[in-house]
C-alpha cells in the first residue's frame, strides 16, 4: 500500500525549509523506488518542531522534526517508511503532549488533512455543519449561534450571533458576509494557519452566515504579506464552487452564496472593520465614525456581518455539535476555545487551542516552556501591537475576556509574545507610538498627532529631560488618545504604553549620567 | 521580479489590466496590485486613464494609491528584502538583525542600493511570530533568520 508521507505546506514550515526538504524525498522516493506519496498538509502548530514531518501508520502517524533535507537520507534508512526509530522520531503526533493537552474544535483538522482536499474535508466532519443549517431556518441558525456563547475572535468579543440577527433582521436586497483576514497584529497566526491548513472550514463557516444573514456574496479579506494564505483560500474556493458548496444553490439547497479573496496592501488600519469596508470599497483604509453599523450599512451601504476568521471558522463545529456542546467549554461568558498564539521568545512556540480560563503563567511557563533564550520572562504582550504588557505579578490572570479587561489588558485576536529580561520597556513603549504613528489613517487627531507627540516624549524621557514631567505628559497623552480616538489603533496604543509605564517603572527612569558614573 | 518595460506600453498594459479587472464589486485595489504585479510599481501616468476607466476623479486614484504602504511610485531594486520590525521578531533580536542588513547593504530602510540589485523595507508582521525573526526575500519566506542566514539572504539579493 502507498505510504503517506506529510510535509506541511504551511508559511512557516515553508519559511524553515519545507520546500527543500519535499524536494529531498521525492528525489529519495523516485531513486529509491519507494511506494510512498507526499501531501502536503497544514501546521499542527508546533512551530519549534518544524518542519514537521509525519508518516502513517498502522498505529497511528508518526512524527519526525525537526526536519532538514540532510536529514531525509538517514530519515529513509532508519526506516521512514514504517515509523522508524530516529534520533528526530518525536513518537505518535498525537502523543505530544503540547498536542494532546489541547481542545482542537476549530482547529480539529488543521495539520492532519491535505487542505484542498474536500474529501479528507468531509471524511473529518467537514460539511456536516453547512448541512445541518440548511435544514434549519435562518432564525434558527441565529439562534444556535447566539446559544453558543460565540464571540468575536478579532479581539472586541462582540457575541457574533447578535451580529447575525441584526443583518438577518436589516432591510436589504443584497447582503454581504466580509472576512477579516487582515491578521496584522505582530504575535498571531490562526487566521493564516485556518486559511493555509483546513481553508474549507471557513468557506463553510462564511456560507453558513450567508445562509443565515440572507447574504449572497462573502469577501476573505487578507493581506499581501500572506502568499500562501491567499494561494490556498482561493484555489479552495473554486474547488468549493466546482463541488457546488459555493453557488447558485449551495449543496443543493436552493440557496446562493458565493465569495472571492481579496488582497490588502500593508495597511495594518484595514484591520479596523470600518476601515476594511472602505478598502474593499476600493477606496483609502479609513476609519468610518459609528454609528452607522456595518450590519446596517456595511459593504456598498448595504448590511453586512463582518467577522473574524476564526469567529466564522468555529461556526462549522457549533452547528454540527449543537450550541450547548461548545458553549460547555471555556469559563464567564467567555465560552468555547481560543486559539492562543505563543510567540516571540518562546522555547515552545505555535499554536495551543483550549477552552478559556487557562492562567497566563501556565501558557508561558508550562506550555509554552519559558524563554527560548533560556533567560527569565520579564515581560508578555498579549493581544497584539495594541494590548498591554504584562509582567510576572500578573501571570495569574486567567485567559478571558473580562478577566484581561479587569487588568487594563486585553486578549485581542490572542497572540502572546514573550519577552526576556533584556527587553527595555521604555523602548517597547515608544515602539507602540511610532507603530501608531506609521500606521494612523490620518482621520482623528489624537490617533494622529497623538503618536507622534508619544515617540517624542518618549525620546525626552530616554533622553533624561524633565523625565518626571514628560511621564505625567505621556500619560495625560495616553488619556486623551484613549478617549478621543476614533477606533481601536489611537485608542488601544495607549495599553502598551501605560502598561509599560505602570508594570516597569524602573525602565522609564532616566539613565544614570555617564559623567556620574566615571 | 519587478521587471522595467518601456514606458510605452504602460497606456495599453494598464488599459488591459483595468478592462480585465473593473467587472468585480470594488475593483481599484485589484488594479494596482495587477499594475504594479506587472510594472514593479505604479507609474504615474497610469494613474489618470484608471480615473477615466473607473469615473473617479485623478485625486481620489492618487490619494488611494498613496495610501497603502505597499504601493511604489518608483521602481524598486531587482531585489526586495522585507524584514520584519514587528514586537514577536524584537523579542528574538529583530532590532539588531535590521541593524545588520542595513550595514551589509550600506542602506537605511526605504532605500536601495547604488547599484539598483536591492531595496530594504521594513515589514511589520509575516506571520511567523512563533519562529522570528523573520524575512522575505522576492516574496520567498525565511523564519528565524540569524546572522549567518542574513548574510546568505544579501549574498542572493546582491546578484
Amino acid at each position: 500500500m502507498t505510504v503517506k508521507i506529510y510535509i506541511p505546506r504551511d508559511a512557516a514550515a515553508v519559511a524553515l525549509g519545507a520546500e527543500k526538504v519535499v524536494t529531498a524525498m521525492s528525489e529519495a522516493i523516485a531513486s529509491r523506488g519507494l511506494d510512498a506519496v507526499i501531501v502536503r498538509n497544514g501546521s499542527r502548530g508546533m512551530h519549534w518542531l518544524e518542519p514537521l514531518v509525519e508518516v502513517e501508520t498502522a498505529e497511528g502517524r508518526i512524527a519526525y522534526g525537526p526536519i532538514k533535507a540532510r536529514d531525509v537520507a538517514s530519515l529513509l534508512d532508519a526506516g521512514l517508511l514504517d515509523g522508524g526509530d530516529h534520533a528526530l522520531c518525536l513518537g505518535k503526533t498525537e502523543e505530544i503532549p503540547f498536542l494532546k493537552q489541547q481542545t482542537r474544535l476549530t482547529f480539529a483538522r488543521c495539520g492532519i488533512i491535505d487542505p484542498l482536499s474536500l474529501d479528507d474535508y468531509q471524511a473529518h466532519g467537514g460539511l456536516a455543519g453547512l448541512r445541518n443549517a440548511i435544514a434549519l431556518t435562518p432564525q434558527g441558525i441565529v439562534a444556535q449561534v447566539t446559544e453558543s456563547g460565540l464571540r468575536g475572535r478579532g479581539g472586541a468579543g462582540f457575541p457574533t450571533g447578535i451580529k447575525w440577527k441584526t443583518v438577518l433582521d436589516a432591510a436589504g436586497d443584497r447582503k454581504y458576509i466580509v472576512c477579516n483576514a487582515d491578521e496584522g497584529d505582530s504575535g498571531t497566526f490562526a487566521d493564516r494557519m485556518i486559511m493555509e491548513g483546513d481553508p474549507f472550514v471557513l468557506i463553510e463557516g462564511m456560507a453558513i452566515a450567508g445562509i443565515a444573514t440572507g447574504a449572497t456574496k462573502g469577501f476573505i479579506y487578507t493581506r499581501s504579506e500572506y502568499p500562501h494564505a491567499i494561494t490556498v483560500m482561493a484555489e479552495a474556493i473554486e474547488i468549493a464552487r466546482k463541488a457546488g458548496v459555493l453557488g447558485p444553490s449551495v449543496l443543493g439547497s436552493g440557496r446562493a452564496f458565493d465569495m472571492e479573496v481579496r488582497t490588502g496592501a500593508g495597511a495594518y488600519v484595514c484591520g479596523e472593520e470600518t476601515a476594511l469596508l472602505n478598502s474593499l470599497e476600493g477606496k483609502r483604509g479609513i476609519v468610518r465614525a459609528k454609528p452607522p453599523l456595518p450590519a446596517h450599512k456595511g459593504l456598498f451601504d448595504c448590511p453586512t456581518v463582518i467577522n473574524n476568521v476564526i469567529s466564522l471558522a468555529s461556526v462549522p463545529i457549533i452547528m454540527d455539535k449543537g450550541a450547548a456542546f461548545y458553549r460547555d467549554f471555556g469559563m464567564g461568558r467567555s465560552r468555547g476555545t481560543i486559539p492562543i498564539q505563543i510567540a516571540g521568545n518562546v522555547k515552545h512556540a505555535g499554536l495551543f487551542e483550549t477552552a478559556f480560563g487557562l492562567a497566563l503563567g501556565e501558557i508561558v511557563d508550562q506550555i509554552g516552556g519559558g524563554t527560548a533564550s533560556g533567560r527569565p520572562v520579564k515581560a508578555v504582550q498579549v493581544g497584539g501591537p495594541l494590548g498591554a504588557y504584562f509582567p510576572r505579578a500578573l501571570f495569574d490572570t486567567p485567559f478571558d475576556y473580562e478577566a484581561f479587561a479587569a487588568r487594563d489588558g486585553l486578549i485581542g485576536h490572542a497572540g502572546i509574545v514573550v519577552f526576556d529580561d533584556t527587553v527595555d520597556m521604555l523602548h517597547q513603549a515608544r515602539f507602540a507610538m511610532e507603530f501608531c504613528a506609521v500606521e494612523s489613517c490620518g482621520k482623528c487627531t489624537p490617533c494622529r498627532i497623538g503618536s507622534t507627540r508619544g515617540v517624542e516624549v518618549a525620546d525626552k524621557i530616554a533622553a533624561g529631560i524633565e523625565p518626571e514631567k514628560n511621564r505625567e505628559l505621556l500619560a495625560d497623552l495616553c488619556n486623551t488618545m484613549k478617549f478621543g480616538s476614533l477606533c481601536a489603533l489611537g485608542g488601544f496604543t495607549p495599553y502598551p504604553v501605560m502598561s509599560a509605564m505602570t508594570h516597569f517603572p524602573d525602565d522609564f527612569k532616566p539613565a544614570p549620567a555617564v559623567e556620574a558614573a566615571e | 521580479m519587478n521587471i522595467h518595460q518601456p514606458r510605452a506600453d504602460i497606456a495599453e498594459t494598464t488599459l488591459a489590466i483595468v478592462e480585465e479587472l473593473k467587472g468585480l464589486e470594488g475593483p481599484l485595489l485589484p488594479i494596482l496590485h495587477g499594475i504594479q504585479e506587472e510594472f514593479g510599481y505604479v507609474p504615474q501616468e497610469c494613474l489618470p486613464l484608471i480615473a477615466r476607466e473607473l469615473n473617479l476623479s485623478r485625486a481620489e486614484v492618487y490619494g488611494v494609491m498613496t495610501f497603502y504602504h505597499d504601493f511604489r511610485e518608483h521602481p524598486a531594486g531587482r531585489h526586495v528584502l522585507k524584514l520584519c520590525r514587528a514586537e514577536a521578531c524584537q523579542s528574538m533580536g529583530g532590532d539588531q538583525l535590521a541593524e545588520r542588513a542595513k550595514r551589509l547593504l550600506g542602506i537605511d530602510f526605504h532605500q536601495t542600493t547604488p547599484d539598483g540589485a536591492v531595496t530594504l523595507e521594513p515589514v511589520y508582521c509575516l506571520g511567523l511570530c512563533s519562529c522570528a525573526p523573520s524575512a522575505m526575500l522576492d516574496g520567498e519566506v525565511h523564519a528565524r533568520v540569524d546572522a549567518a542566514e542574513l548574510e546568505v539572504l544579501v549574498q542572493e539579493a546582491r546578484r
